[in-house]
This record gives structure tokens, C-alpha cells and sequence, in this order.
């Protein structure tokens, strides 16, 4: 990744003008805990700044009191040199103040021109009054938004330009981007810096919100690093690296090598073959299309793509959450039959919606480890359950994996995703699984509970377990991965070696290029089995 | 043939407008993202409360009649607002107990009208040599005025985006509440307005349960029609069809009486059941039922 720094620095700070936001000793408390801690935070106009921090450092915490959705209890927060109060997000817009969610609010079945028309003026035909200035925001910066289409048709990549039109269309000229590219192909990713230099350009402010620190170097003027709820530091990034940016971040160096040593030899026979395997989604479109693949023992077998093109209904037609047709054979029996009965025959699943596939919200961490196998001994004795059994082996798993829990009682909707996550793992994993099937298994957590996922499923690889991972983090993929195959419209392309691809080859394929046109690709497919 | 035909298709407009009504109030509040079960009570009191003025005096003025109709749905209506809304209490459940309170106290407070001659009531219009309610009219021009409504103007987007995913609508400064308080109003004076057009035109007099259940369908009715106003007038249409086949067939066959007065209701489930198979129910509003909690997720 080259660092691509712009060399216009900080701009209006020379002039003496105010800066265009400031926040001055910020703090927010909530029970038991100080998310913000007397923050100070400066944005010129014309200036890109990043906010970096692990999760709970405080960030959402920070946008949600900018866009006002919380009132701060102490510290002031000031607009081109006035204090100002936000009562409400609508507030929050009429003061020049723009959020781009990370997951975009916006109502599926009307069309873009209907969204951007609710909260705007003017009585009769809102959204035929809007098209036009929609129009002419896209070409000005290069947003391709069509007015006319209808938002559920549109991929992450385009919701979020609607988000950030519907900001401009709102005169916003501090613009918050919540982990923009989270949801975006690097090519993608690409297009949203060129809109976002474009914006700065034209002298608006933004704040950009990333985990990834190759992009915030490349598109931000400067870094604002919190840690606990506090600034801890802030840079130009003229002159910062990974390292530096990480150590701040974190508080202590993190290493970037290669998180993978050494995959399964050539000699590892198949674990899950998988041929021909075709599924319709749930709108009746066909969500698989002759998918075939081999993964063996020991190995990780990353799966690359953009959200919706059929890597999660992959993932449950192997975890016999959905039908298809094909065959999949696990250690050379017929893989058939329901979830609960794949489970006991070697398969664990850590699904995509940890929260809501993955536990039950309302009960209590010892339930939601003994979902599996409440009914089976040893947590029961004929038709009752041994509650004693259960909760020791809740308490076993909290230990060994770390869960950070009040207590073993205490219900799962109260725990962080990376805890939640961690307690998906124990209950998976107990039951020394052939295949892990993880989809997303990292995705939202800090830097510390990421390591603790993959040192876990890398382990699992040496004791012979396959993993299918799908991700969409291609640094994530890359750093874990044996092989890497990328889902395109239902399609399996790869698997290719992982050392024959590169992020940009992979992007390009996930955005639909064909392998053959792609260095680096096709050499990799040559790799196994086909 | 064609007399026969015409026949059909007037008698079929004059029984299907109670339910064209009533099926565009409910429309009107699940697109907000509210659902009222609670029809039947709704126009049973709004029956009740047009009579009552309507036969209060010889040159009672009928306008206030139709006023009180719609004013009576709104107000029992409110009861479902507060609880669902402010309260966030369970619609169905809500919705239910509404229809029952309706009713029961339509049938308790009538008791001194049943019987009771309507001095005037609204006459009908001659329309080319047809006779039609001004109920009928109203309600023809209603369901194309709430659907350029929904469809063309900023109050109809904000209604619609509330139903659909209000959070979204509230970051912006739509009041959601507020909206579905007032859709909910409106949905009943709508099935208030339906009552007054059988207490004051189609029946012109007053009997307890004179809804006879055209309240469950237009319930059904909305899921029928996909929660489009101008499909209800084919949806009421329909039904309004089915009754008078019920009528016709009714004096001059062996069959008991009673298979006829089930038919209607029977209907609904096949209807319902046809709605489904074809994926009728996916065009719901996304947040029909649910009460909204800012910043929940």
C-alpha cells in the first residue's frame, strides 16, 4: 500500500480562522464507566482528520454526541468559533453536521430520490423536486447515485454514497464517515477517497473513522488517536507509519507478519469435498450456482466477496441451515441432514449475526454454552437437565477462554461483541469440530479479541480441524489463509494459493473481473485438486 | 345480461363501500406502521354515534351526524394510539380489545335506538341513471386522493418511511410518534365514516351488530390489496360481490342460511391463504406491529 500523502498539510489553520469544529473537554459518563474523558478534538476546513482507536475507546460515544444523539456532561462543542448545543441528528444536519453511518439508514423498498427527499422541503412531488440537486452533487464529485433506483437493489457501496448526498443536499460541511470502508471492495474503497479529496477540495471538513491504517494514512491529514476515552495523541500523517499509528492505538508495538506459519502439506488428504452444490436465495434468485471445492485437514480456506453473493448462504447450506442440491461429503461420509445433527457430526458453525444467530440475547451465558447440548449428557440426566453440570462447565469455558463476564448468570445481551464472540467460540469448539465454518469472526472486534479468534482457529488447524473462513477483510484472509477462493453472483472462483494473489487481485475479482485478466490469479488456481 | 350485470356490479359497490372505507382507514394507519384489528368496534360506534344525532331530530343536520360518525371512530381510536404508541403496548392485543369495546359499547348505549325511525336520511345520487351513495362517491374519490396522497407529497413519504424503517425517518426530524398517533386518528374516523354509511344510507336505522363482521374484513382486506388504496376499491369491489351473490342465493335454496353468513369469513381465509402463496405479505410495511424505541436496535 503506498502512502499517498497530500502536501497541502493543514490548511486554514495558517489563516487564524476559527478552527470548523472543536471540541473542548468532552466527557461522557455512563454507569460505571467514562466513555469520553475530557476529549479535545480540532477539524479545519479543508482538512481530512481520522479518529483511530480500538473499540470502546470511546469513538461511537464521541459521533454520537457530534450528531446528537447524546448530550455530553461536561465540555462544549464549538462550530467555526460558536458553542453550539445539538439536541437531536435533525439538529445536528442544520448545523452543517453530516453523519455517514456505517450501516446505512435508509428505507429499503423507496426509491434514492425518496430518501433523500424525507426531512427536505417543499409539499408536492419531494422526490421529483430532489432528483435534480441530486444529480448535480453526483457529477460535482464524482458520487454515481441514480435518483430513480430503488435502495434495497443497491450494493453497501452505493447506499453510502446515498448517505453521503443526503448529507450535502443537508449543507453539511463537517462530514463524519463511521468506518466507511468496511463494506467496500478496495477499488471501491478507491472511488470514496477520490470523493472524499474532491469534498475537501471544496473546502468541507470530514472525520474519518477506520480500524484500517493503511487508508487513514493515505487519506487523512492528520490522526487523532483515543485510547480508554482519551486522546492519547495526534499526528500529521506526513511522516507516521503502521507501526507508529498501531503502537498509539493499542499502547504497545503490534506485529503485521504473516499470522499463518506454515499450511498443511501436500500430502493432507480432503476434509470437505463439496461439488456442483446449487441453492436459491430468499427471494427465489439462485444464490449458489454449481459451487465445487476442497478443503483438507488442517487447512484455511479463506473466501473472499462482497456482501450478497452467496457466501453466507454457502456457509449455511453447509451448516444445514439451507437447501440445496449437490453433493458434500465431510471425511468421505455424505454430509446431509439438519444443523443439530451436522453439529454431532463434526461441523461447528460461527455464524455471520453473532448477536442474534449466534446466542439468545435474553439468556444467561451458561444457557447460551450449553445451546448445543443441553439435552445430552453429561448436562443431563435422562429428561432433566443437570444445572450443576452445566454451570461448571460454563465456568470452565469462561476461564479458557477468557470471557469477560460478571458472572456466569448474567445474560449474553449484555456483553460486548468480542465477548459474545469468544463465547460462540467455546461453545463451538467443545466438541472438537473436523470442520469450523467462521463467517465474519471478527468483524467489529478490537485488536486484542481478533488475536484471540484467529491464535484460536489457527490452533484448531493443527489438530487437524479445516476452517472455512469468510471474511471481508482481505487483510484478515490473507493473513490466516492457506488457499483463497472469491464468491462473485453465487459463483466460486479459486481457490488460489494465497501467495499468488494480492489484495488488488482479489478486489478485482470480487468486483467481477474475470481470473484470466487478473495477474497473479490464474497461475494460484493451478493449485489443488481441480 | 347486461341489466343483470349492472345490477351486480351497483348492489356490489353499494355493500363493498363500508368496506372500501374501513379498508383505507387501516391502510392509512399500517402504512404508519401501526396495526388496528380493532375495525369492527370502530365502525360499530361510528354506526351508532351518526344515528344518534341523525335521530335526534326531525331536521337534525346530517353533516353533523357524519361528523359525529368519524369523530367517535377517532376517539376510540385514541384509546389504541396511547396504548400502542406511548405505551408501546402489543398491537394485536390492543387492537382487539378495542374491537371488543366497540362493539359491546355500541350494542349497550343503542339499546334506546333500536327500532327508531330516521327522520332524513342521505339521500342517494343519481348518477346517469343510477342510484349511488354519496358514501360511495366519497369513498371511490377518497381511495384515489390517499393514494396520490401516500405517493406524491412530503406528508405521505414521511407516513410511508415511518411505517418502513422509523429510524431512519427520525434522524432526520420526522416525529414518529406524532405521525402514527395521527394516522391512527385517522384510520378511525375512516371506519367511523364506514358505520355512518350503514346507519345513515344503507340500512337508515340502528341494530345492535349491525356490522355483522364487515369490520374482520376489511382488516383482511388491507393484506389482500397489498396496502394499495386504489386496489382496495377492486378489493371492496369483490367482496361487496360475494355478499350479494350471498343475498341471492339465500332465499331460494336448500342450503341453511347460515353457510351463506359464514361465506364472507370463510373467504377470507382462502383469500388470505391466496395472498400468501403469491407473497402478498412481503409487501407489508417493514415496521407494521413494532413499536419504535429510539436507539434500539
Amino acid at each position: 500500500m503506498t502512502h499517498s500523502s497530500d502536501l497541502s498539510g493543514s490548511p486554514s489553520a495558517a489563516a487564524g480562522a476559527p478552527p470548523a469544529l472543536r471540541l473542548r473537554g468532552i466527557t461522557k459518563r455512563f454507569p460505571g464507566v467514562v466513555a469520553n474523558d475530557a476529549v479535545d478534538l480540532t477539524v479545519h476546513a479543508g482538512e481530512v482528520l481520522a479518529l483511530l482507536g480500538e473499540n470502546g475507546a470511546g469513538k461511537s460515544t464521541l459521533i454520537s454526541i457530534l450528531y446528537g444523539l447524546y448530550q455530553p456532561d461536561d465540555g462544549t462543542v464549538e462550530l467555526d468559533g460558536r458553542a453550539v448545543r445539538i439536541g437531536s441528528p435533525a439538529q445536528a444536519l442544520r448545523l452543517g453536521i453530516g453523519l455517514v453511518p456505517q450501516h446505512p439508514l435508509l428505507v429499503s423498498r423507496h426509491s434514492v430520490a425518496e430518501n433523500l427527499a424525507l426531512g427536505g422541503a417543499g409539499g408536492l412531488f419531494p422526490a421529483r423536486r430532489v432528483a435534480g440537486r441530486v444529480r448535480e452533487l453526483s457529477a460535482r464529485y464524482g458520487l454515481e447515485v441514480n435518483p430513480e433506483s430503488r435502495v434495497s437493489d443497491l450494493s453497501p457501496g452505493e447506499k453510502q454514497r446515498v448517505e453521503i448526498v443526503r448529507a450535502l443536499l443537508g449543507g453539511a460541511r463537517v462530514l463524519i464517515l463511521d468506518e466507511p470502508t468496511s463494506v467496500l471492495t478496495p477499488q471501491e474503497a478507491a472511488g470514496l477517497f477520490h470523493v472524499m479529496r474532491e469534498l475537501k477540495a471544496d473546502g468541507r471538513s470530514l472525520i474519518f473513522i477506520s480500524h484500517k491504517l493503511d487508508e487513514v494514512l493515505a487519506v487523512a491529514d492528520r490522526v487523532t488517536v483515543l485510547r480508554r476515552g482519551k486522546v492519547v495523541g495526534g499526528v500529521p500523517t506526513l511522516g507516521a507509519t503502521r507501526e507508529s499509528l498501531a503502537q498509539l492505538m493499542v499502547g504497545r508495538s503490534v506485529d503485521f507478519t504473516r499470522k499463518r506459519a506454515g499450511g498443511p502439506g501436500a500430502e493432507a488428504g480432503a476434509l470437505l469435498s463439496v461439488s456442483h452444490l446449487s441453492a436459491q436465495g430468499s427471494r427465489g434468485l439462485p444464490a449458489l450456482r454449481g459451487v465445487s471445492f476442497e478443503l483438507r485437514r488442517g487447512e484455511v480456506l479463506g473466501v473472499a466477496g462482497i456482501a450478497g453473493n452467496g457466501q453466507s448462504e454457502l456457509v449455511e447450506v453447509l451448516a444445514g441451515l439451507h437447501a440445496a442440491t449437490g453433493t458434500v461429503t465431510l471425511d468421505g461420509q455424505p454430509l446431509s441432514g439438519d444443523a443439530a445433527g451436522r453439529f454431532r457430526s463434526g461441523v461447528a458453525h460461527i455464524p455471520e449475526d453473532r448477536i442474534h444467530s449466534g446466542t439468545v440475547p435474553s439468556m444467561t451465558v451458561a444457557e447460551n454454552l450449553a445451546l448445543r447440548d443441553f439435552a445430552r449428557p453429561p448436562l443431563a440426566r435422562g429428561l432433566a437437565r443437570d444445572l450443576g453440570a452445566t454451570d461448571e462447565r460454563a465456568r470452565r469455558e469462561v476461564e479458557a477462554y477468557a470471557v469477560a463476564t460478571p458472572d456466569i448468570h448474567t445474560p449474553t445481551r449484555l456483553l460486548s461483541g468480542g465477548n459474545i464472540q469468544k463465547l460462540i467460540l467455546a461453545r463451538e469448539l467443545a466438541g472438537q469440530p473436523k470442520l469450523i465454518l467462521a463467517v465474519h469472526p471478527t468483524y467489529g472486534l478490537d485488536v486484542g479479541a481478533t488475536d484471540q479468534v484467529h491464535r484460536v482457529l489457527l490452533e484448531r488447524t493443527q489438530e487437524g480441524a479445516g476452517v472455512l473462513l469468510v471474511s471481508e477483510d482481505l487483510d484478515e484472509l490473507l493473513s490466516l489463509s492457506d488457499r483463497v477462493a472469491v464468491m462473485v453472483g453465487g459463483s466460486l472462483l479459486g481457490p488460489f494459493a494465497v501467495s499468488g494473489v494480492t489484495r488488488e487481485s482479489l478486489g478485482l475479482l470480487m468486483g467481477g473481473a474475470h481470473p484470466h485478466s487478473v495477474p497473479g490469479a490464474e497461475q494460484g488456481s493451478a493449485g489443488v485438486g481441480a | 345480461m347486461d341489466n343483470v350485470l349492472t345490477e351486480a356490479l351497483m348492489r356490489a359497490l353499494a355493500v363493498g363501500t363500508p368496506l372500501l372505507l374501513a379498508c383505507l382507514g387501516a391502510i392509512l394507519n399500517e402504512r404508519a406502521g401501526v396495526v388496528n384489528l380493532g375495525a369492527e368496534g370502530l365502525m360499530a360506534v361510528g354506526a351508532l354515534a351518526a344515528f344518534a344525532v341523525a335521530a335526534s331530530s326531525p331536521d337534525a343536520n346530517l353533516w353533523l351526524a357524519v361528523g359525529a360518525s368519524m369523530l367517535a371512530g377517532a376517539a376510540l381510536a385514541l384509546l389504541h394510539a396511547a396504548a400502542t404508541i406511548t405505551l408501546r403496548a402489543n398491537q394485536f392485543v390492543s387492537g382487539l380489545a378495542l374491537a371488543l369495546i366497540g362493539t359491546g359499547a355500541a350494542g349497550l348505549l343503542g339499546k334506546r335506538f333500536e327500532g327508531l325511525p330516521l327522520f332524513n336520511k342521505v339521500a342517494d345520487l343519481s348518477l346517469g341513471g343510477f342510484t349511488i351513495s354519496p358514501f360511495t362517491v366519497a369513498a371511490l374519490l377518497l381511495a384515489g386522493a390517499m393514494a396520490f396522497w401516500l405517493g406524491a407529497t412530503r406528508p405521505g413519504l414521511a407516513l410511508r418511511s415511518v411505517g418502513e424503517n422509523p429510524a431512519a425517518a427520525d434522524v432526520l426530524g420526522v416525529n414518529v410518534g406524532l405521525i402514527r398517533v395521527l394516522a391512527v386518528l385517522g384510520g378511525g374516523a375512516l371506519a367511523g365514516l364506514a358505520g355512518a354509511f350503514l346507519s345513515l344510507s344503507y340500512r337508515s336505522s340502528w341494530a345492535d351488530n349491525m356490522t355483522a363482521g364487515q369490520g374482520w374484513i376489511a382488516v383482511a382486506l388491507v393484506i389482500f390489496v397489498g396496502w394499495r388504496p386504489l386496489r382496495a376499491i377492486a378489493g371492496a369491489l369483490f367482496f361487496g360481490f360475494l355478499y350479494y351473490l350471498q343475498f341471492r342465493l339465500q332465499g331460494n335454496s336448500p342450503v341453511p342460511t347460515e353457510v351463506f353468513s359464514a361465506m364472507p369469513f370463510v373467504l377470507v381465509l382462502v383469500v388470505l391463504a391466496l395472498a400468501g402463496v403469491r407473497g402478498q405479505a412481503g409487501n407489508a410495511p417493514a415496521a407494521l406491529g413494532r413499536a419504535y424505541v429510539r436507539g434500539e436496535r
